[in-house]
């Protein structure tokens, strides 16, 4: 069965979708992620959708339920490269994804993924102060 | 399969051209069409073309391919018309008022016998109605064709997408937000969010005249779809009333808003880590 590669770069997760996402295989991903992110420790999660052409309602729910489940994990989820029609898709939908983080690529993904680990580390020291 | 009508008209056109030409051109003038009616030149390919398409008895059937010559030239004369702004019944006048000069001529060559007469008669009246009708439809046509060309020349005009600086976007909206130009609007702000790589997207609404519900809804459209691209949004131009308008309805615009283009541009240059200074603090001051 194909699979959705999930990369560590840094304490950060990167996958690429880079195929036609069908549920099972969007199931299959979710189930993956949640397990590697344990496993790893991870603290960033960041799913690249640049190559993908269709979403329906299904993959729009999934990503919101993924960045939902990654939060409980500690564990910071940014959406990157979004096309503009799957983008209108998704709001014509009335999915705004309103869970979920974005950023415009791949390097504005990790600046926002790095911010938002930074953001939470101050916030700690500053209560230890 | 029309039936063939057999009719003196195409003997009489080439017996009596001249004179009905002159009278024909009179009667455009008494039409009350005065300035608009067509040259000799025109009026000579008319009576050519009417002689063909009546020597062949084609009375009924206006598209059959002996009218094609008719067809180009009345097409050729009402998009003129059109285009110069004539009302259509001054565009159609200039076939109906060629029924006075050829009912006169009829009554002169076949007046004696009545049945011949009126046989003649209806044949005609069939035939130029049907060509009087013919060109206010195609007037009618051409006018349209005109609004719906105006129409797309607005959409496309009124949504330009401009690059204030590296990562900043803006598209200053003009006229009314329907369904139609919201769509044209998303399209080309998001297109343009991903060809210049901005994080920020100014949507000025100095040029809306209204807000309501819908457009609210609409403007909402737009910056959920940046947001889900990864670019924020930012409205700006909200003039006092729009604003007392926002709050009387009861429409909630969850991002943030800027009263000028000028607070929304500098918001964003400091969110995107940039800050515009006087170059020299001494002179702005004194």
């Amino acid at each position: 069965m194909e699979q959705i590669p999930i990369l560590m770069v840094g304490d950060c997760l990167l996958v690429s979708i880079q195929v036609d996402m069908h549920d099972q295989l969007a199931l299959a991903l979710q189930d993956s992620l949640m397990t590697k992110i344990v496993d790893s420790n991870a603290r960033g999660v960041m799913i690249d959708i640049s190559a993908l052409q269709f979403v329906d309602s299904f993959i729009g729910r999934l990503l919101n339920n993924i960045a939902s489940m990654a939060r409980v994990l500690d564990a910071a989820t940014v959406v990157v490269g979004m096309q503009p029609a799957v983008a209108i898709t998704l709001v014509e939908l009335g999915l705004t994804l309103s869970g979920v983080r974005t950023a415009l690529n791949v390097d504005k993904g990790l600046a926002l993924i790095r911010r938002i680990i930074d953001g939470e580390e101050r916030e700690l020291d500053r209560r230890e102060k | 399969m029309a039936k063939r009508h057999e009719t003196i008209i195409p003997t009489l056109i080439e017996k009596h051209q001249k004179p009905l030409i002159d009278e024909w051109m009179a009667a455009q003038a008494s039409f009350g069409t005065s300035g608009t009616s067509g040259d000799v030149e025109t009026c000579t390919r008319f009576l050519t073309e009417l002689r063909r398409g009546t020597a062949a008895g084609e009375i009924e059937n206006l598209q059959a391919p002996v009218w094609n010559g008719m067809r180009e030239l009345l097409g050729e004369q009402s998009r003129a018309r059109a285009l110069k702004g004539f009302s259509p019944s001054e565009t159609a006048g200039f076939v109906f008022s060629f029924k006075r000069p050829l009912f006169a001529l009829l009554q002169r060559e076949v007046g004696a016998s009545a049945a011949q007469l009126a046989a003649e008669l209806q044949i005609a009246t069939q035939l130029i109605d049907g060509l009087g009708l013919y060109t206010t439809e195609l007037f009618q046509k051409s006018r349209e064709e005109v609004i719906s060309r105006q129409q797309q020349e607005m959409l496309e005009l009124s949504t330009p997408v401009v690059q204030l600086w590296e990562g900043i976007v803006a598209v200053p909206l003009i006229g009314t937000l329907d369904s139609n130009r919201t769509q044209i609007v998303m399209e080309s702000l998001l297109q343009q969010i991903v060809a210049s790589g901005s994080q920020i997207a100014i949507i000025d609404i100095t040029g809306v005249p209204t807000v309501d519900t819908l457009v609210a809804q609409h403007l909402l459209k737009t910056v959920s779809a940046a947001r889900l691209m990864g670019a924020d949004c930012i409205i700006s131009g909200i003039r006092p009333q729009i604003a007392q308008t926002i709050v009387h309805l009861g429409v909630e615009l969850s991002v943030t808003s800027k009263a000028t283009m000028a607070g929304a541009f500098e918001l964003a240059l400091r969110r995107t880590g940039k800050s515009v200074v006087d170059r020299k603090p001494s002179q702005a001051s004194a």
